[in-house]
This record gives structure tokens, sequence and C-alpha cells, in this order.
């Protein structure tokens, strides 16, 4: 078994393998660090590097595992993530890039200088109404007791959200109420709320012309944005990469997320846009077309379910056939496919990279393990379910074990096995969409995108034909059954 | 031909064969017959090998058959359980062909053997191309004698081979059994739990009750010479009107 994961892994790289070794850029599943990837791409291009970059991964768990295991060179992060998640627990002042460098160092990583933003927690209100009322700051507010506030539930309940705000700028004459956080903008915009919280580099920020008070008592996180890199990456690289230090302040980075995210804007070319005004150059790539997207996520989104589905036939009828023989070894076997399925997806797939990297390994890997159960399941209770009577009938014959396996045993449990493949390849489909949080491609890719840039068109690019292909299936393995269940079964 | 030394079997605390010796000789049909439970099929069970039993030992040709020895020695016997025990997937030609295609008889062979067989046993030959599903009682029964048969085992076992069928079809088979009997020559022990059975078909009555044989003989034996109060009642309750 492990032979062929490793077969099947080898196949997989061997494209990559192939060709010389471009600098790996990450980027994280929502839209600014997808452009701030695209802009570091550009950089390096401009650099005289390769690079590539391996858009929408899963989170900073993930990007933070590619990183130091080697699998990307580098990705943006911001210091309140790198602080509060990523390090924590590391021994030492981790409040200042100084303070992190020498513990950043001893895992192999490195903090560049900060490209000139912050992505934390802020208050906004409407630009007409904070000029009329002259409120520049989040303490101004206190002049002004009977303006209504509204904050996501989240900031509501966070200490360091509104109970701390409200603490350290005396706040307390004023109302706030929870609410969600895109009906809060709506709030705004209809006059129902005076402010609300935001993130500080929102798109909506440019939209609906919100004005961020400023946190002069420094209330909220610092979240300063910058790219981390591997220790190891190339010092001429790490040079093309340090001139975006201090190069996108606040408002830039509003207005390059406004420019993909509302003006729909591939984020290749919000990059390029931005890189050309502070004089890099880069060429931007046809964007994708639809047609094009949809064959490349279907035969991405069919290799991953098709290579795991094998895979895991190939390992989990034997195993079955073997929990059956030995009641045994079929009770361990059985419990330990059984708990592989209780380990939560995201979990799995952050649990493998270390070990397989990003991309399409993992997710098979994780696929294929998801996919044993039914598979073993079946095959052990198609088995054990054969009457006494004909199993003591084939003995009787003279059929040795392996004759009676083939020549009887496993035809007679054939229909139980296919109903677990069947029921595999179903939750494999669906299950596969999950692959795009890791890089493996398929139709999760653009659902994660289209969930990013609030396109339901785009999601339903991903999630239409995760159904169909799930239908697909379930009808065509309902059909294959019928085919291959012996005739005096049916 | 066969012999069962001291051969005991239990299932945890019941026991399902007490300590039995149990001769046949070449050629001879014995019917092995006892009340439900008494442990006739657990005793044929014990001849294949299906039960290991706790003490004693089968012997074929007079030598015991050991844990390596059962492959071959269940070439030598053909058995026939209860319910017919026909693979469902398998045509009622597959059924009956399977061990010869295993064994690597040519296609020829098979055919010629499967004709001459179901003539033995009288099955119409559009029979043999359905599933055992689409057969009749009666079908199944001469597709699993004839399964049994294929190999020209020495040693038949029958655990009661007309179980599930009516009265009419039964004597016609017990009639036609006797004769295939004969004609083969077989040793042959067959089990039912009918006393006219029994001596229709067997040269002798081995009557079985808790395990144990209570006595072996013909039917006039059992009849004149009881060999315990039980033996008269068992016979005395098919003699009754
Ligand atoms: N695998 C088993 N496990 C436990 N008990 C068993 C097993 N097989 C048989 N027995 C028991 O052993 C006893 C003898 O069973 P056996 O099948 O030999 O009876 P029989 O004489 O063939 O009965 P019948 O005429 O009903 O077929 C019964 O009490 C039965 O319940
Ligand atoms: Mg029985």
């Amino acid at each position: 078994m492990k032979a062929l994961l490793l077969l099947v892994m080898a196949v997989l790289a061997l494209p990559s393998a192939a060709t010389a070794e471009p600098v790996r850029v990450g980027s994280k599943k929502f839209t600014e660090s997808v452009i701030l990837g695209e802009v570091a791409v550009g950089a390096l291009r401009d650099g005289g590097f390769e690079a590539e970059h391996t858009r929408e991964l899963g989170g900073s768990r993930i990007l933070w595992n590619a990183l130091r295991s080697g699998e990307i060179d580098l990705y943006p992060e911001y210091s309140g993530t790198l602080v509060q998640e990523l390090l924590d627990g590391e021994p030492g002042d981790l409040s200042t890039a100084a303070g992190r460098q020498p513990i950043l160092k001893r895992l192999g990583v490195r903090e560049l200088s900060s490209l000139g933003f912050q992505n934390t927690y802020a208050v906004g209100m409407l630009e007409p109404l904070a000029k009329k009322l002259a409120v520049r700051s989040i303490g101004d507010l206190a002049r002004h007791p009977d303006l209504r506030l509204g904050f996501s539930n989240e900031f509501m309940e966070r200490e360091d959200g509104w109970p701390k705000v409200r603490r350290v700028y005396g706040l307390d004459a004023l109302a706030a109420r929870g609410l969600d956080h895109d009906l809060a903008y709506r709030g705004l915009h209809a006059g129902n709320l005076a402010a609300t919280d935001l993130y500080s580099t929102d798109a909506e920020i440019a939209f609906y012309g919100i004005r961020v008070l400023t946190d002069d008592a420094g209330v909220f996180p610092e979240y300063s944005a910058m790219l981390l890199v591997r220790d190891d990456l190339d010092p001429r690289a790490v040079a093309a990469l340090e001139r975006l230090g201090g190069r996108i302040d606040r408002s830039r980075m509003v207005a390059l997320n406004a420019r993909a995210k509302l003006d729909r804007t591939p984020e290749a070319q919000v990059a390029a846009e931005f890189l050309g005004e502070v004089g890099v150059d880069v060429e931007t790539g046809q964007a994708e077309s639809r047609l094009g997207l949809l064959v490349r996520t279907t035969r991405d989104h069919l290799a991953l379910v098709a290579i795991s589905l094998l895979a895991a036939i190939l390992v989990a009828v034997p195993l079955g056939i073997a929990a059956a023989r030995r009641p045994r070894l079929g009770a361990v076997v059985l419990a330990a496919v059984g708990v592989v399925q209780t380990i939560p997806s995201l979990a799995l797939l952050v649990m493998l990279i270390p070990v397989l990297g990003i991309g399409a390994p993992p997710a098979i890997v994780a696929l294929f393990l998801y996919s044993l159960l039914p598979i073993v399941r079946n095959t052990h209770s198609g088995l054990v379910g054969i009457p006494t009577p004909l199993i003591e009938s084939a003995i009787a014959l003279g059929l040795p074990d392996s004759a009676r396996l083939r020549r009887i045993e496993l035809p007679l449990a054939l229909p139980a096995i296919l109903a677990g493949v069947k029921t595999s390849a179903v939750i494999n489909v669906g299950t596969a969409t999950l692959g795009a949080l890791i890089g493996a491609g398929g139709y999760g890719q653009p659902i994660l995108t289209g969930i990013r840039l609030d396109d339901v068109s785009l999601i339903l690019m991903g999630a239409v034909p995760a159904a169909v292909l799930a239908l697909l299936a379930e009808g065509g393995f309902a059909a294959l059954e019928r085919a291959l269940t012996p005739k005096g079964l049916r | 031909m066969l012999e069962l030394c001291g051969v005991s079997v239990s299932f945890g605390t019941l026991v399902a064969l007490q300590p039995t010796d149990l001769t046949l000789e070449p050629g001879q049909v014995t019917a092995l017959i006892g009340p439900s439970g008494c442990g006739k099929s657990t005793l044929l069970r014990c001849v294949m090998g299906l039960v290991t039993p706790n003490t004693g030992t089968v012997a074929l040709d007079g030598a015991p058959i050991g844990a390596a020895g059962w492959a071959a020695a269940r070439l030598r016997m053909g058995y026939v359980i209860q319910e017919g025990g026909l693979f469902p997937h398998l045509t009622a030609r597959g059924n009956v062909s399977l061990m010869a295609e295993h064994l690597g008889w040519e296609a020829d062979r098979i055919a010629d053997r499967i004709d001459s067989l179901r003539g033995l046993v009288q099955l119409p030959s559009e029979a043999l191309d359905r599933h055992p599903g689409a057969l009749s009682g009666g079908q199944r029964q001469r597709i699993a004698l004839m399964r049994a048969l294929m190999l020209d085992p020495a040693l038949l076992l029958l655990d009661e081979p007309l179980g599930a069928l009516d009265p009419m079809i039964r004597a016609d088979l017990q009639r036609e059994l006797r004769a295939i009997f004969t004609d083969l020559g077989k040793t042959v022990l067959v089990v039912t739990h009918d006393l006219t059975e029994a001596a229709r078909l067997g040269d002798r009555i081995v009557l079985l009750r808790d395990g144990d044989i209570v006595q072996t003989g013909t039917l006039p034996d059992l009849r004149e010479r009881p060999a315990t109060p039980f033996v008269t009642r068992f016979v005395s309750a098919w003699d009754a009107p």
C-alpha cells in the first residue's frame, strides 16, 4: 500500500519536478492575500526570477506549514497572526519585528519589511456624517452619546473588541447592538447606524465612502502586512521583494481590494496596475475563460477522485477480505478505518502537509483514507453475510481457499462491495472540493474564489458540476452494480 | 471404506455428538435417522471436516484423515447439504462443473460427464442453463446430487436430500436414488428423519438419539429386536396409522 501511494505521488509530482525551480508564492483564501501574492510574483519576475503562485490556500496554518516544510517560499502574512497564532507559546518578545526575528530564524523563516498598511479591526463612519460631526478618532464619538452603533457579533463578544473600545475611550453612554457583518455596511449606508466595526482594508470602505476613525489609544492589535519568506530564499529574490516594503498604504490596499472585489478585475491585473504605478512593468497572462476553467477544474477533480478511489479499492477490498477471514483482525481494521473517518477533513489535510506538502498528493491521500471505511465495511459485511451452508458446500466440494474466494465469495459479496464503492465515490466527489484549500484544484477552487469575491455565478461554476458529478457517480455505479451483479442474484 | 472412531462433538456445553463409532463398508448404503437435533448433520459435517471433533478420528480406507488430509479426502466424497446449498450466482451447469473446472478438466470431458449425470438423475436439459432461483425444489435436489457425483466420488454423504419435497416427488426420487445407489455401487451415508424413507434407501439403519447411536440394523431388526424402549416408541410412531 505504501509503495502504491508513493507511486501515485511520484506520478503527480512529475510535471513540476521536470521544470526549473521557480520561486513559489502562496496566498490565503481571501482577496487581499491573493493580490499581495500576485504583487510578490510580479516583483520577483521583474527581479529576473521565475515565479509561480499557489493561490487561495486554506488558512494561516496551512500556509505556515507549507512554508516551513519548503512547499512554498513565501506568502503574505500579518504580524498579529504571527504573534497570536503561529508563534503563540514561543518564548521571547514577539511584539516587535526585531524581537521575532531570532525566533523566526530558528524556525527557518524570515519576516520582510512591513508593506506599509495594517489590516486590523477599525471603526468607521460614512464620510459625510463624520465630516458633519467632526469625528476623526474613535475617542471623538464620546461627544455624540446619541449616535447608534452596530457591531458584528464577533466584535461585540471579543475582549479586545467593543468591551475594550468602550472602556478605553469612555463610550459608556453610547448604545451598541450586534448584527451580521454584511448587514452592518447596509445599515450604515441606509443611515440606520452611525458607526460600525470593519477591517481596515475592506473594499467596502472605498465603495461606501467610509471614514476609518483613528485608533489613537492603540486598542486594536497590530496586524501589519508583510511577506514571510523562507530563510534560505535566494538573497537576490529577497532584495526584489524588499522593494515592496512600505509601498502599499492602507488606502491603496483598500483601492486594490475594491478593484478586485467590486470591479471584478482579475487579481493578476490589479497587481500589474499597482506595480506599474510604482514603476515595475510586468506582463499579465490572458485571463482564463469560463470554459477553460470548467475543463481544468473538471480534469483536476476527476483526477483527485479517480486516483484516490482506485487506490482505496485496491487497499480496502483486501482489507475487508482479511477482516472477514479473521474476526479479531477484522475488529481492529474496522475500528481503525472508522477512526480515520472521524478526523475532520481540514485537520487531516493540515496534518498531511508536513509529510506530503500542498497540492494534489495530500488531497488524494486524505480522500483515499476517507474512502476506505465504506469499502472495507461493505466488503466485510458482504463476505460474512454469505449463508454458512454455501460456504460449507464450497469447502466440501474441495475448493481451496483462494478459489473459493474468487469463484464463490467475492461474486456473492460483489453487490455489497460495489455499493460501498459507490458510497465512497459520491462522498469523494463532495469532499474533493475541500482539496482547493490546499492547492489541489478541482471544483472547490471556483467555489472558494466565488465566496471570496461574493460572486454567485463563480460559486455555481464549482457547485453545479460537483453536484452533477456526484449524481453521475451515483448513477454510474448503480448501473455498474446492475451490470456486474451475477444474474442469479438479481 | 469410512470409519469413525470415538468421534464426539460439543458446542460449548451442548454435546451434539457423544463418542461414536461407525463403520461404512464399501458399497453399503447406511441410513442415519433420529429426531430433530439429535446430531445427524453434525456427524456428516465431521466426516466432511466441516466440524472438528473434540475427540476421535475419521479414517478413510483405514488411514485417519489429518488436518492436511482433508483437501484430498474431500475429492473422494460427494456431499449434499440439507437445503441443497447451490450457489445462486452460478447456473445449474456452473454449479455442477465448478470443481471439475477448478481441477482443469477439458470442456468436452465436463460436457460428457454432465450429460451422463443428467440422464442418471433425469433432469430436463434446459434446466441446466438456469440459475437455482429459477428451478423447482426437485430440480435443485437433482442438481445438488449431480454436483456431488461430478468427480465420481467413492463415498456419498447426503443430508436429507429429499427434505423439502412434496410426498409424490419424494416417492419418485426415493426410487431413483435407490436405483442410482445400486447402479453406481457407491458407499452412501444418507440422513433422513423419515423411517419409511430410511428403509427404502438404506441397506441398514442407524438410529441416533441425543448424539448417541441407539441401534444399528434393518427395519425388521428395529421392530422385532429393539435395543431400548425408545426404539420401540420411535418405530411405532411410524407404524401408527
Ligand atoms: N454450529 C453450531 N453451534 C452450536 N450448536 C450447534 C451448531 N450446529 C449444531 N448445533 C446443535 O447441535 C445439535 C445437533 O445439531 P444437528 O444439526 O446435528 O441436528 P440434526 O440431527 O441434523 O437435526 P435436524 O434433523 O433438525 O437437521 C443441535 O442441538 C444443534 O442446535
Ligand atoms: Mg440436520
